[in-house]
């Protein structure tokens, strides 16, 4: 579990969502969803109370990886598709730090999604939200592992004719510990979801349907189309998977959740000196 | 092969081979083990084919009344428990009329590489002797026949054998009555293969290999991170490491591939904890990426790449220097990082520990070349050098107002800030940044920070340990890495008082030293520049930072055999004659 800062009241100020946010100006179009990912993970942190100098923002390369930058966290902006693996690398270092991991549908499931996989399983205690827009947005319209096969480009015209990657199917195969789903329009119902997978213990993974205005504008439709899934989360794996079988990808909520403890490293005290090892090794 | 006047040798050489599983190594190591345990020096290579299991193995085992480095020339014993599959080693194990084939079975037609060479031939037949010896193993009468035949003392060998199978007391009667066989075949032997005694006041020794070196230099320097995926011929550092770390509040975790450990380990270090990785050549390749990213971001680093034969999965149990390119030259833009070489299996422990010290100093990632035959060689040495040089970063606790994590210093060193420390937050990136981190496509903030990277690595004083050079002649003979052994042992018989010819071994190989390295080629006619690989990169490597004029001359093998002393000693001999 993250150690939560409960603040005093006298400072409860100083826990609000501008206070999270820097003053570098997002490269997004306007119109991007990724704008309001942002916001709600302002707010989610203000929420938690988090020091921002307590908390790690990491990502690796797209339009939804340039976050880090524009928060007032500790941030990695690190190569395209290994967010997770620095990010678990902070945390299995200093456990005591906050670790979000923002992602988008190229960087998380294409050229990451082995790391995707054994982050589900590894459960280390790590926030993953992936802002999926179903393309590529930073080289200009490419179709991502989330497109749907009929959508005519400049790679592949006329379409993929590819099975689009199911996100939560995997993460719940995979073994993540929390999967939710939420849309950026609704950006507290975000917020909450980030909050709720930050202080779940474990690997938590949010997708966020989070349109691309530039190469998607149809997907300003989305916001008539997502609602709340009409059932509540459940802690049977098998469920979930059944839910997910009619799942049409625009559900939104916390769908599944697990009491897997985190992986931690092991807390071995010896009174081991590196000298010691000498011994092993003196004829 | 030199023996004494009393008839005895100062070195002897011992190839054992076997079919895979035969115990083949064991008997090796129990060997090197008993003889280090009876005060001589020697090592033991290991060479096997790809098999996990029903292979061929041998053990090439080289003992000493002095400290050695460098393989034999010829063997003076070859002990086959079977002869399956032996012939795959024929180019590896060079017999003449002086040497010794001890047979393990009977009745076997030997193979040319034993009838051409005018060896004597002996033929036990140790399988037969053991029948009676119910769950008697070929390979322990072996380890008892080798022990007499050198000369070691029997309760020392029973001794080692025993440490090894602590546990198991009915296997250890079977055991040692199985040594006790292969002692007394020893007494039908009709030649006398003895090692001279060794110097019982002798100096403190370790039994080590290159890769436990290299673990234990990572440790004494701080690490307490390590990702990795398993490869061979590292692995050996990570599993020497797991349990270790543990002991000392540190963690090792198994990477899914290696774009995820060097990615573990830039995030385990941007977090303020010294990390390393380790890996062989495909794994370098496929790091290489993020290895530019702890460039641009200034992440410290070390990867202790274990060089096998290549290019591609190449020769994953072989050694070979050629993957000096991708560590130097492998980072896409300009990236200037640190190259480090170890120059023998003691050293592996050093020259680990001074590169995570220098990576933390200059915050920025340092490739460690050791190789398979350092690495998996086990040897039997003078105690390594103590050194209590250790991780020392930059590190800001209070932050200063206006905090630039890449301000442009004097040194190009920026303080650093940890995740933890209030007001000193920034992201770390590989995009091109300002000082203050904000990413940046401007020309003026992409000329200083490369310029800052570059001068940090540049004006930094490595002191004397960029090379090891000895002798003052005025031919310079310049190698790197596991070479080192083979050419100080070619040079130490044609000139061992270091008149004629001036060594080089170069620890530092980036950021390249012109000016020192010019200075240290004053007065030279001719260079001989050695190195395990096919196209040269080594030469390559020199002529593209030194003035490397016509008096250089390239000696260039690919592996995986060793460099030859004897080849080389014929080379310099012809050089110094003229």
């Amino acid at each position: 579990m993250n150690n939560i800062h409960v603040p005093p009241e006298n400072l409860v100020n100083s826990f609000i969502p501008k206070n999270y946010k820097s003053s570098t100006k997002p490269v997004w179009c306007p119109g991007c969803g990724d704008h309001t990912v942002l916001m709600s993970f302002t707010k989610a942190m203000a929420k938690l109370g988090l020091n921002p100098e307590d908390s790690v923002v990491v990502s690796g390369i797209g339009c939804s990886s340039r976050i880090p930058a524009y928060t007032k966290c500790y941030g990695f902006h690190g190569v395209h598709g290994r967010s997770l693996p620095i990010a678990a690398g902070i945390k299995l270092a200093h456990p005591e730090l906050s670790v979000l991991v923002f992602s988008g549908d190229g960087d998380g499931y294409s050229i990451g999604g082995n790391h995707f996989l054994h982050a589900c399983r590894r459960n280390i205690n790590l926030t993953y939200v992936v802002m999926d827009n179903q393309v590529y947005g930073m080289t200009k319209g490419q179709p991502s592992p989330t497109t749907e096969p009929d959508w005519d480009n400049g790679m592949a015209p006329g379409g993929t004719n590819l099975r689009p990657f199911q996100p939560l199917v995997i993460a719940l195969a995979a073994g993540a510990n929390f999967i939710a789903r939420g849309f950026s329009g609704d950006s507290n119902g975000t917020a909450d979801l980030i909050a709720e997978a930050v202080t779940h213990p474990g690997f938590s993974f949010v997708e966020i349907l989070s349109p691309c205005v530039t190469f998607r504008p149809e997907q300003r439709a989305w916001k008539d189309m997502v609602r709340s899934a009409p059932v509540k989360t459940t802690f049977d794996r098998g469920q979930a998977a059944r839910r997910l079988a009619t799942d049409d990808g625009f559900y939104t909520g916390v769908l599944f959740r697990d009491t897997r403890p985190a992986f931690e490293p092991p807390k071995v005290k010896t009174e081991v000196e590196v000298s010691d090892f000498d011994h092993e090794f003196i004829v | 092969m030199t023996s004494t006047q009393s008839g005895k040798f100062n070195r002897i050489a011992i190839a054992v081979v076997g079919s895979g599983g035969s115990g083949v190594m064991t008997v090796g190591e129990l060997l090197l083990r008993s003889a280090a345990k009876a005060g001589w020096y020697g090592m033991m290579r290991r060479s096997s084919g790809p098999q996990i299991r029903g292979g061929e193995a041998a053990a090439y085992v080289e003992l000493s009344t002095s400290p050695i480095e460098s393989p034999c020339e010829y063997f003076n014993i070859l002990l086959a428990l079977d002869w399956k599959n032996v012939e795959r080693f024929a180019s590896e194990i060079a017999l003449d009329e002086n040497s010794v084939v001890i047979s393990g079975e009977a009745g076997v037609e030997f193979p040319v590489m034993v009838t051409d060479t005018g060896a004597k031939v002996w033929d036990v037949d140790l399988k037969t002797m053991l029948k009676k010896l119910k769950g008697s193993r070929t390979n322990i009468a072996a380890l008892g026949l080798l022990g007499k035949l050198i000369g070691c003392p029997a309760e020392i060998v029973q001794n080692t054998l025993e440490n090894k199978f602590s546990a198991k007391a009915l296997e250890l009667e079977v055991s040692f009555a199985a040594l006790e066989l292969g002692v007394q075949a020893a007494s039908q032997a009709k030649f006398v293969m003895e090692l001279a005694p060794p110097d019982v006041d002798a100096e403190e020794r370790w039994a080590i290999t290159g890769n436990q070196a290299a673990g234990l230099g990572a440790l004494r320097a701080g690490v307490r991170f390590v990702a990795a995926y398993p490869i061979t011929p590292a692995t050996e550092i990570l599993e020497w490491m797991s349990p270790r770390l543990r002991k000392v509040g540190g963690f090792l975790l198994q990477a899914e591939d290696e774009l995820a450990s060097i990615n573990m380990t830039i995030g385990a270090s941007y977090s303020g904890v010294p990390a390393l990785t380790a890996t062989s050549g495909p794994g370098l390749a496929l790091m290489s990426e993020s290895l530019g990213l702890a460039v641009a971001a200034e992440i410290p680093l070390v990867v202790v790449n274990v060089l096998r034969g290549g290019p591609s999965t190449g020769i994953p149990t072989k050694s070979e220097q050629s993957d000096l390119n991708l560590a130097v030259h492998g980072l896409h833009g300009d990236a200037p990082h640190l190259v480090l070489a170890p120059h023998s299996i003691p050293d592996c422990l050093w020259t680990t520990q001074w590169a995570v010290h220098l990576a933390e100093k200059l915050q920025t990632p340092a490739i460690v070349l050791s190789d398979q035959s350092l690495g998996q060689t086990l040897a039997v040495t003078k105690r390594p050098l103590d050194s209590a040089i250790k991780a020392e970063r930059e590190v800001l606790k209070k932050v200063p107002e206006k905090y630039q994590r890449y301000a442009l210093t004097k040194s190009g060193v920026s303080p650093m800030t940890l995740p933890g420390t209030p007001d000193g937050q920034y992201t770390a990136d590989g995009l091109e940044h300002t000082p203050q981190g904000t990413p940046s496509s401007m020309v003026e903030d992409h000329d200083a920070q490369l310029e800052k990277r570059d001068r940090k690595l540049r004006n930094f004083d490595y002191g004397e340990y960029w090379a090891e050079i000895s002798g003052s002649g005025k031919i310079a003979v310049i190698t790197w890495g596991s070479t080192g052994g083979n050419v100080r042992e070619a040079v130490s018989q044609i000139d061992p008082e270091g008149k004629i010819i001036r060594m080089m071994v170069i620890r530092l190989l980036s950021p390249a030293q012109p000016e020192i390295f010019k200075k240290a080629l004053e007065n030279t006619d001719r260079i001989l520049v050695v190195e395990q690989s096919y196209s040269a990169q080594f030469y390559r490597y020199l002529r593209g930072y030194f003035e490397l004029d016509d008096r250089a001359e390239s000696f260039s093998k690919p592996g995986p055999l060793p460099i030859s002393s004897a080849m080389l000693l014929k080379k310099l001999q012809e050089w110094t004659t003229k």
